[in-house]
C-alpha cells in the first residue's frame, strides 16, 4: 500500500467518523455515508483504519451497520464525552449529588422502559415505545416497592441530618413532587415528570428517540441507534460500576419489570 | 279510597274484641292524622309528583307502629318500657301473614299465641297473664279496635297537577278482621301492610348500591336534572377508569406479554367491565329517552338547557361504553399478537442486560452519593458524542436576518416584574455619624455652633453638614419620643440671638446642650416640666 493510499484510508476512515458525529443523519440519506458504510463491512483493512483513527480520538466503534449508521461511544475521559454533571448543571440549587443521580436515574428508566425485557434489547429489530408519564408512574411504583420493602424490614429510614447523600435514592425521588407549575405557569423542571422530559428532549436531539405524538406527556420510540448504545456501552458500565459497589441482583431470563397484579395503584390511577 | 268495611264485625260474634274494650282504656278512638307536607327546601315543585304522595302513604303506614312505642309508658296496668311494641306488631304482622292463606286468615286467638314467645323474650321476668295482654293490646291496635271504621287516616300536601297544594287524606288498615264462611272471625293483613310493612321495609338499607341505583331512576323521573347530571357523570368515570385499566394492561403487554396475568386477571377484567357496559348501556338508553323527552317537553328555559347538556353527556356515555366495548373486543387479539411475536420471534443470540432488574431497580436502593457513579457511567455511556459546536458565519447572518418569531404560542406571557427603585444612598458613611455623635457628647457646659463647626471641619470636609442637620433636628427635639424610648439624655439646641459666622453655614449660632431626662418620671405620660433645663439656660 503507497502512501497516498494510505493517506486517502485515513481520510475516508476520518469521514466515516465524522458521519458518526451527526448522530440524526443515517446512511440512507446520504450516498457517500452508504458507501463507507458497506466498505467497513467489506473491506478489513479499511476497518482497521476506522478503528485506529476512532481510538486516536478516544472514541469506541460501538457499531457499523446500513440501520443504524456508524454508532461512536466515547472512551472514559474522552474530549466527547458527555459529563451528567454538565448535563445537569442548571440544578445548582440543593444538592448536587442528588441532582445528578436523579437526572442519570431518568435516564436509565427511559431506557428500562424502552427495552423492558432483555430479550428486547437484543434483538435488533425491536423498537421500543415510551412515554414521559409511563417513565414516571413507572419509577414512582418501584420506589413505593421498596419503600414498602423497608417499612416490612423496619428499616430506621428516615436519612440522617448530617449525611444528606447518604440517603437511598428512592427516596430521594419520592420526596421530589411529580410535577408543579412555576409561578408562570409552565411545567417546573425540578419536578420529576421535568426531569423526565428534560431526559427525553435531550435524547431526540442526539438521535435516540424519535417523537410520535404528544399523548402521555410526550409518547416517543427509539432508534436502533439508542439500542447499540444502550446495550453495547451504557448498561455495561453503569452494571461494571454496580459490580464494583458490591451490588449484583440475580433475575430471570425474563427480566423483571411486571405490572403488579390488582395493585391498588393500576386500579385507581386514572 | 278505601272504604272501612265496618259491616264486616257490626253484629258479628265477637267476644273477645268487647273483652278487650271493656279492659283496656287506652285503645281506641285513636285517628291518625298526619299532615305531611312535600317542602323541599323552598324549591317549588312544579310538576306534579307521583312518587312523592307515594312514599308519604307508605311513610304513613308506618305511623301506627312508631305510635304504638310512642303510647306504650302511658299504659296504666303494667311498665310497658321493657317491651319493643314496634316490634311485636311487626312480629304480629308476619304471624298473620304467615297464617292467611287466600281465601282464610288467622284466628285472634292463634295470632296471640302465637306472638307470646316473642313478647316473653322481651321481659322473660314478667308472668304470662302480662305477655298475653301485651300481646292482645297491639294486635287491638294493629286493627285500631276503638275507632268506628277500624282504620286508620293520615292526612298529607301534595302539589297537584295544576301546580297548587292540595291536602289530601289517605285512608288505611293494617290488620283486617274478616268473618269466615263459618262465622268466625278472622284476621287478615291489609294490601298496604303488606307492600309497606312486609315487602317494601324488607329492603337492605345500607346497600349503597341499590341507593344508588334508585337513586338515579328517582332522579331521572322526578325530573331533578342536575342531580342526574352527577350521576351520570359518575357512571362515565367509571367507563374510563375501567378503559384507562385496560389501557395499562395493553400497554404492558405489549412490552411483555408475560407480566401481565391473562390468564386470570384480564379475563375477569373484561368480563366486569362488559358487564358494567351492558347495565349502564342499557341505564343510559332509558334516561336518554326520558330527558330528551323531559328537554322537548320542558317549558322553563332553565331546566330545558340543563336537561339538553344532560342528553349531551349521557350520549359521550354511550359513546364511551362503545368505544369501551371495542376495545374489550380487540383486548384479547392484541394480547395474541404479542404474545406471537414475542414468544414466537425465537429468542435473540446475545446476552443482555435486564435494564429493570439489573440497573434501576439496584440504583434506587443505593445511597444518594454511592449512586452518582453508576448513573453517570450510564449517562456519559448512553447519551452518545457531544460535539464542539462552532458558530459559522453563514448562520450567524441568517440568524441576524431572522425575523424574530413570535413564541406566544409556546409559552404564556412572561409576567413583568414589578421593579422597586433602589434606595438612595447614604449621604453619610458610618464613620462620619461616629464622629458627630462624639462631638455632640457634650458634658456639662453647653457649646456654640461655631465652635462644633470648626472642631468637626478639621476631622472631615464633610463633616460640618451632618453637624449641622443633626443641629437643626436639636432646635425642637421630639422629646415625647424620647422619653417613650426611654433616652437618658436629648440633645437640646437654643437660639440666643447670636449670629453665626461661618464660611459655609449662616444663621443663628445656637447654644447646644444635652438635657437629661428625668427618669423618676419615666412611665407617665411626658411632661415637659420634668426636663431639668438648666443647663441650657
Amino acid at each position: 500500500m503507497s502512501a497516498v493510499d494510505v493517506i486517502e484510508q485515513v481520510t475516508d476512515a476520518a469521514r466515516l467518523i465524522a458521519f458518526g458525529l451527526r448522530p440524526r443523519l443515517m446512511p440512507s440519506r446520504d450516498l457517500c455515508y452508504t458507501e463507507l458504510v458497506k466498505r467497513f463491512a467489506e473491506d478489513a483493512v479499511f476497518r482497521s483504519f476506522v478503528e485506529s483513527v476512532a481510538e486516536g480520538l478516544g472514541i469506541t466503534v460501538l457499531d457499523v451497520s446500513a440501520r443504524t449508521g456508524i454508532v461512536l461511544g466515547p472512551v472514559a475521559d474522552s474530549a466527547f464525552e458527555q459529563k451528567l454533571d454538565d448535563y445537569a448543571r442548571r440544578a445548582i440549587l440543593g444538592d448536587r449529588h442528588q441532582e445528578r443521580v436523579l437526572h442519570g436515574l431518568a435516564h436509565i428508566a427511559i431506557a428500562a422502559l424502552a427495552f423492558p425485557r432483555p430479550d428486547d434489547l437484543a434483538a435488533d429489530t425491536y423498537i421500543g415505545r415510551v412515554s414521559a408519564e409511563q417513565v414516571g408512574s413507572v419509577v414512582r411504583e418501584a420506589c413505593k416497592m421498596l419503600s414498602a420493602k423497608a417499612v416490612a424490614a423496619e428499616e430506621a429510614g428516615d436519612p440522617l441530618v448530617e449525611a444528606p447523600e447518604l440517603e437511598q435514592v428512592w427516596r430521594a425521588y419520592l420526596r421530589r413532587p411529580e410535577t408543579a407549575l412555576t409561578k408562570d405557569g409552565r411545567p417546573a423542571p425540578s419536578t420529576t415528570q421535568g426531569v423526565i422530559t428534560k431526559a427525553l428532549r435531550f435524547l431526540v436531539d442526539q438521535g435516540f428517540l424519535a417523537k410520535v405524538n404528544d399523548d402521555d406527556g410526550g409518547t416517543y420510540r427509539t432508534t436502533p441507534r439508542y439500542q447499540v448504545q444502550v446495550r453495547e456501552l451504557a448498561a455495561e458500565r453503569a452494571f461494571t460500576e454496580l459490580l464494583a459497589l458490591n451490588v449484583i441482583t440475580v433475575t430471570d431470563p425474563g427480566g423483571s419489570l411486571r405490572t403488579v397484579p390488582a395493585a391498588p395503584a393500576e386500579v385507581t390511577g386514572v | 279510597m278505601l272504604t272501612p268495611q265496618t259491616v264486616d264485625f257490626v253484629g258479628s260474634n265477637c267476644t273477645p274484641k268487647r273483652h278487650f274494650q271493656m279492659e283496656d282504656q287506652n285503645v281506641g278512638g285513636h285517628v291518625y292524622l298526619r299532615t305531611m307536607t312535600s317542602s323541599d327546601d323552598g324549591e317549588p315543585i312544579a310538576l306534579y309528583d307521583e312518587g312523592l304522595a307515594r312514599r308519604l302513604k307508605a311513610l304513613a303506614c308506618t305511623a301506627p307502629l312508631h305510635d304504638l312505642d310512642g303510647r306504650k309508658m302511658r299504659l296504666e296496668w303494667c311498665d310497658a318500657a321493657a317491651y319493643q311494641m314496634a316490634e311485636i306488631a311487626l312480629q304480629a304482622i308476619d304471624q298473620v301473614t304467615i297464617a292467611m292463606d287466600f281465601d282464610r286468615g288467622a284466628d285472634h286467638e292463634d295470632v296471640v299465641r302465637r306472638l307470646l314467645p316473642f313478647v316473653a323474650a322481651q321481659a322473660p321476668e314478667r308472668d304470662g297473664v302480662e305477655h298475653a295482654r301485651i300481646a292482645r293490646w297491639v294486635v287491638d291496635n294493629l286493627i285500631n279496635v276503638g275507632s268506628s271504621d277500624r282504620g286508620f287516616r293520615a292526612l298529607y300536601g301534595i302539589f297537584g297537577v295544576s301546580g297548587s297544594y292540595e291536602r289530601r287524606v289517605f285512608d288505611f288498615r293494617l290488620l283486617i278482621e274478616l268473618a269466615g264462611p263459618d262465622g268466625d272471625i278472622y284476621l287478615r293483613v291489609s294490601d298496604e301492610a303488606i307492600n309497606v310493612l312486609v315487602g317494601a321495609l324488607d329492603t337492605d338499607v345500607e346497600s349503597a348500591q341499590i341507593a344508588a341505583e334508585v337513586k338515579l331512576e328517582n332522579l331521572i323521573r322526578r325530573g331533578r336534572l342536575s342531580d342526574a347530571q352527577l350521576a351520570a357523570q359518575q357512571a362515565r368515570y367509571r367507563t374510563i377508569q375501567y378503559a384507562e385499566t385496560l389501557r395499562r394492561k395493553l400497554e404492558a403487554t405489549c412490552r411483555d406479554v408475560r407480566a401481565v396475568d391473562w390468564e386470570h386477571e384480564v379475563p375477569d377484567l373484561i368480563d366486569e367491565a362488559l358487564t358494567h357496559i351492558a347495565e349502564r348501556y342499557r341505564a343510559e338508553n332509558a334516561i336518554l329517552t326520558n330527558i330528551t323527552q323531559a328537554r322537548d317537553e320542558a317549558e322553563d328555559s332553565g331546566r330545558k338547557r340543563k336537561a339538553a347538556d344532560l342528553v349531551l353527556i349521557v350520549e359521550d356515555c354511550i359513546r364511551r361504553h362503545t368505544q369501551l366495548q371495542a376495545r374489550l373486543q380487540g383486548a384479547g387479539r392484541t394480547f395474541r399478537a404479542e404474545q406471537d411475536r414475542q414468544q414466537f420471534s425465537g429468542h435473540a443470540q446475545r446476552a443482555a442486560i435486564d435494564l429493570f432488574g439489573h440497573l434501576l431497580v439496584p440504583v434506587l436502593g443505593l445511597p444518594v452519593a454511592d449512586a452518582v457513579a453508576p448513573t453517570s457511567a450510564f449517562f456519559s455511556g448512553g447519551s452518545g458524542l457531544t460535539s464542539a459546536r462552532l458558530p459559522r458565519l453563514v448562520r450567524l447572518v441568517e440568524q441576524l436576518l431572522t425575523v424574530p418569531q413570535d413564541k406566544g404560542h409556546l409559552l404564556d406571557e412572561v409576567p413583568v416584574p414589578d421593579l422597586a427603585p433602589l434606595p438612595d444612598p447614604d449621604a453619610f458613611s458610618s464613620e462620619q455619624w461616629d464622629l458627630t455623635s462624639a462631638l455632640l457628647e457634650l458634658e456639662e457646659a453647653p457649646r456654640r455652633l461655631s465652635g462644633l463647626l470648626a472642631e468637626a471641619r478639621e476631622l472631615d470636609p464633610d463633616l460640618p453638614f451632618l453637624i449641622a442637620l443633626r443641629i437643626m433636628y436639636a432646635i425642637a427635639p421630639e422629646i415625647g419620643v424620647a422619653v417613650r424610648q426611654h433616652d437618658a439624655a436629648i440633645l437640646l439646641a437654643v437660639d440666643d440671638g447670636t449670629p453665626l459666622l461661618d464660611p459655609q453655614f449662616g444663621g443663628s449660632d445656637v447654644l447646644v446642650a444635652v438635657a437629661r431626662l428625668d427618669t423618676s418620671a419615666r412611665g407617665t405620660a411626658p411632661d415637659y416640666e420634668h426636663l431639668r433645663k438648666d443647663e441650657v439656660a
